[in-house]
């Protein structure tokens, strides 16, 4: 095999050094590597948008980026959004709306529906679906988790529901 | 019995503050899984865990010759490679066959093929490492030589005596045939004015659970114990079979379920790989994990339908259905799947069509065969989509043919609402549906005139809108007679048990499991409204054979009504149990006595007199205060299972509005609606939700989800770019309403829900499609309706 890379990158907002293969996908990276389990694999191969994080502030599928390729990034996960607070709103809405069932997509769906947020507050329904359409559901039917951004949508820009 | 209140007040004192069966709130535990915190069995590690994976064959049918493992066993960090022989020296095989399903037969299957393999997929070596990377690099240079035998794959071609058998010890490729008639069905269609037969043809497709199988075995060989952390729907049966096939006691199996990443029936099996990593860690004596990656997922993961079968139905003019008719064809892979059996579906078939109509005359034929395919067995609504869209086909079918509204000719002949108790043509006993009560609410919640209306002003622009119906009845509640009566150990039964802790909080320990339906909520929800403690009081555990009480587990739509009675019935005996100690504290009697809001209260004017939580400090810290000879019981435990009907009956309806673009074939849902009436709802929102999952499963399967074959038996599509499923994009909002008609096999009234989006979804959107292509004559039986059936039809390709 070859020779591991020195890494160095901030994640969750915490200094990481890693020597890693080459190989090594940014999602086994933060998996197995620094044990952030909310990151999901549910294809391993770029379909599923479970795996989805935060690299220097655009969501991408960590199965499909290389650890070493986050060196000096600033990666982001479900746990440091989940600590800072920054979709407590939405994770609240999820939760009042019963958005999961098993949760296995939820990590990946709050990353996807808090990026469309960001760059569209007040996005419509049909564009809640377009934005969360690489993001498999294979429990909820969908329509809960497009009620609850579009609950949060409503709340950030002061209109009501 | 039955009403339209979403509500029923089953229980008594519905509006106290504690009671929340019948309202909707948020699921506990949410947290976790939204902050990443959940434990899925992926994300078990154990201290020395070792990592599987397995070598599986190229080749749908062929011998084994040889395998050279030794480059494999110098690569770094592999700790062994193992073949399906070595295996077989810690673990037996089994054969997949039930006694009460007569004349089903399989070939014994082992955890690791020896000799012979049957599917593209299967196992012939492990390759256990450090880690999954080396025991992946390690994997690649295992070699293996085969024979390749002549694959048996198209299920038609499967019992023709020129068709190469699949186990030679069978004979045939005829794992099950069952016969079925009843009423007079030949005389029925001579008397009828029109007679329609149509072959529907349903592809095979799978669950594609998110989160694939995935499972760690601990074998400890100082405690003579295996732990096995897995994500499954039917702990005690893991615990069973793993038992029975390492040569171990139950008591030294222990199942941990903790979250799991969706289900569906697929993790209600247990899987060859599965046993297999049972079975090394028994070997190497250490722990180790198994994941599925997706293309395993998809070449192992049990497929699901997979049918051919044609139907008749013979109709008089004035609407009436005379008869039903069907003979149908499955195919199954190589081995009926294990414990279950791969028949149960076929069976199912034969019992649900035409069930939910008057007719007495029904003739039968299913026929269940062998393939070098992969295996295919019980996944979510178990043959109802089969069931519904071959009657619902015919009903349509007949009703086009004399020329009568898909609607009036089910008002027509649906079994009426006051009719029961009553049996179906194939002598399923039914306690209490509405179906006409669905239909009506169903009509009103779209609008069906209006519908039609903006129907045919669109059609005049050559936009082709259709709308398609589909009643269906639902198997719930199952008892024994589903496995228990085929000599499978497969609990039928839950039991729940609860109890009042030193600090007046509950902890309820229940058999069945969770994976997102919302199980713990629900068990939370009774438990707090028959003590009279607010729900943050109380914690469920489930999904740990060491810690709950014996049960089935959660499949076949049984948690709430099985595993929610059980919780009802426990609990009742816990609130006794504290109000007779707190009638001795309180030197009352405990018919004064109530508990609300955390606090034992006097009945007739509800003041509080003593707290639950001092309560408990009595009990615990100060019995010697309470009156001699006196000895609290703060915990108790109950079990359930229906006893006088074997399965508690649903039923729905469905109705799909759709828009078919003619030029490309694809299809636009609009809107869907559901009623359904799964009787008591605990939890409004929890069977909503669940019945808009379901709904979408059968969406995908109506028209995008199919595993492609080749000849070869080599499935073409397994992964998740090539194998569709329905994302929120295409999706339509569903609309759901409800019936009430509580069963009376309980207190609590519970049917189950978790089968009835699926089950009729197909068969709504097939209606609609016809409806919508009937200016062009076009009908179309089969699914998934991909735009190249529908251009097909249209003959436009
Ligand atoms: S796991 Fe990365 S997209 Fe599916
Ligand atoms: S909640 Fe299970 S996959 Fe979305």
């Amino acid at each position: 095999m070859t020779a591991t890379v020195a890494i160095s990158l901030s994640v969750n907002g915490e200094l990481v050094e890693a020597s890693v293969l080459p190989r090594l996908n940014l999602a086994d990276f933060l998996r197995e590597h620094l044990k952030l389990t909310g990151t999901h694999l549910g294809c391993e191969h770029g379909v599923c948008g479970a795996c989805t994080v935060r690299v220097n502030g655009d969501i991408v599928r960590s199965c499909l980026m290389l650890a070493v390729q986050t060196d000096n990034a600033k990666v982001e996960t479900i746990e440091g959004l989940s600590d800072s607070g920054e979709i407590a709103d939405l994770q609240s809405a999820f939760r009042e709306r019963n958005a999961l069932q098993c949760g296995f997509c939820t990590p990946g769906m709050l990353m996807a529906a808090q990026d469309l947020l960001q760059q569209s507050p007040t996005p419509d329904r049909e564009q809640i679906r377009e934005h969360l359409s690489g993001n498999y559901c294979r429990c909820t039917g969908y329509q809960a988790i497009v009620d609850a951004v579009e609950t949060t949508a409503r709340a950030r820009t002061g209109r009501l529901p | 019995m039955t009403s339209e209140q979403p509500n029923p007040e089953m229980l008594s004192a519905l509006d106290r503050p504690n009671s929340y069966i019948g309202k909707t709130v948020p699921r506990p535990n949410l947290d976790r899984l939204m902050q990443g915190r959940g434990l899925y069995v992926s994300d078990v590690e154990l201290p020395r865990m070792a990592h599987v994976v397995f070598v599986r064959s190229p080749h749908a049918h062929a011998r084994i010759v040889g395998i050279d493992a030794s480059p494999a066993k110098q690569m770094p960090g592999v700790i062994a490679v193992v073949s399906g022989s070595e295996l077989a020296a810690v673990i037996t095989p089994w054969i997949g066959v039930l006694s009460h399903l007569k004349g089903l037969k399989s070939a014994p299957q082992s955890a690791i093929a020896i000799d012979h393999v049957c599917w593209q997929g299967e196992a012939v070596a492990a390759v256990v490492a450090n880690s999954r990377a080396q025991a992946e690099d390690a994997a690649e240079l295992v070699s293996v030589e085969y024979q390749e035998l002549d694959a048996v794959t198209d299920m038609r071609a499967a019992l023709d005596p020129a068709t190469a058998v699949i186990h030679a010890s069978l004979g045939d490729n005829l794992a099950f045939e069952r016969n079925h008639d009843a009423g007079a069905v030949d005389q029925a269609f001579a008397e009828s004015d029109e007679v329609v037969d149509a072959e529907f043809i349903f592809g095979r497709h799978t669950g594609v659970t998110l989160e694939p199988r995935a499972v760690v075995a601990d074998w400890n060989a100082a405690e003579a114990r295996l732990t096995i952390y897995q994500g499954t729907q039917a702990p005690h049966m893991v615990q069973n079979i793993a038992a029975l096939h390492l040569g171990l006691k139950e008591s030294q199996v222990r199942v941990v379920c903790k979250d799991v990443g969706g289900s569906f029936g697929i993790k209600v099996h247990i899987y060859a790989d599965e046993m297999a990593t049972y079975a090394l860690s028994r070997l190497l004596r250490r722990p180790v994990k198994f994941v599925a990656d997706r293309v395993e997922s998809f070449n192992t993961d049990i497929h699901a339908r997979d049918h051919r079968c044609k139907g008749k139905i013979g109709v008089k003019r004035d609407g009436t259905i005379t008869a039903f008719e069907i003979d149908d064809l499955t195919g199954i892979g190589p081995y009926s799947m294990y414990p279950r059996t791969s028949a149960i579906e076929a069976n199912q078939v034969v019992n649900l069509v035409g069930g939910p109509y008057v007719t007495r005359n029904y003739r039968a034929r299913a026929r269940v065969v062998f393939q070098n395919k992969n295996v295919m067995c019980q996944y979510r609504a178990v043959g109802h989509p089969i069931a519904c869209s071959v009657t619902e086909g015919l009903v349509d079918l007949a009703a086009m043919k004399i020329g009568m509204d898909p609607v009036e000719i089910r008002r027509r002949n649906l079994i009426a609402d006051n009719a029961y108790p009553c049996a179906s043509p194939s002598g399923l006993r039914f306690e209490q549906l509405s179906h006409h009560a669905a239909l009506s609410k169903l009509v009103q919640m779209m609008d069906y005139e209006a519908l039609r209306a903006e129907q045919s002003t669109l059609r005049a622009r050559n936009i082709y809108r259709g709308i398609g119906v589909a009643s269906f009845i639902e198997v719930t509640n199952p008892s024994a007679a589903f496995y228990g009566v085929g000599g499978a150990k497969i609990s039928s039964q839950d039991g729940v048990a609860v109890r009042l802790d030193a600090q007046g909080s509950v902890i309820c320990q229940t058999s069945i499991t969770e994976q997102g339906q919302g199980s713990e909520s629900l068990t939370a929800q009774i438990v707090g409204s028959v003590l009279g403690v607010s729900m943050d009081r109380v914690r469920v555990i489930l999904g740990d054979t060491d810690n709950t009480p014996y049960g089935g587990g959660t499949w076949a739509s049984r948690g709430a009504g099985i595993g929610g009675e059980a919780a009802l019935q426990a609990t009742k005996v816990l609130r006794k149990n504290i109000l007779d100690v707190a009638a001795a504290i309180l030197q009352s009697t405990a018919g004064e006595l109530d508990i609300v809001n955390n606090a034992v209260v006097t009945v007739v004017d509800g003041a509080p007199r003593i707290e639950l939580s001092e309560l408990a400090r009595i009990v615990y810290f100060r019995p010697d205060t309470l009156p001699p000879g006196m000895q609290p019981e703060l915990m108790a435990t109950r079990h359930f299972v229906p006893r006088e009907y074997p399965f508690a009956f649903t039923n729905g309806v469905q109705a799909s509005w759709l828009e078919v673009d003619i030029d490309t074939g694809f299809v636009k849902l609009l809107k869907h609606w559901v009623v359904e009436d799964c009787g008591t709802i605990i939890n409004p929102q929890l069977v909503d939700e669940q019945i808009r999952g379901g709904v979408v499963q059968g969406l995908g399967a109506a028209l995008f989800e199919k595993c492609v074959y080749d000849e070869r038996g080599q499935l073409t599509n397994a992964n998740m770019a090539d194998y569709l499923v329905p994302m929120s994009g295409e999706m339509p909002d569903i609309d759901v309403g409800h019936v009430v008609s509580p069963t009376l096999e309980s207190e609590l009234g519970a049917k189950g829900a978790g089968e009835a989006g699926t089950a009729g979804a197909a068969a709504a959107v097939t209606n609609a499609i016809n409806d919508a292509l009937k200016p062009f004559g076009a009908v179309i039986t089969e699914i998934p309706l991909t735009p190249q059936v529908i251009l097909t039809a249209l003959r436009r390709i």
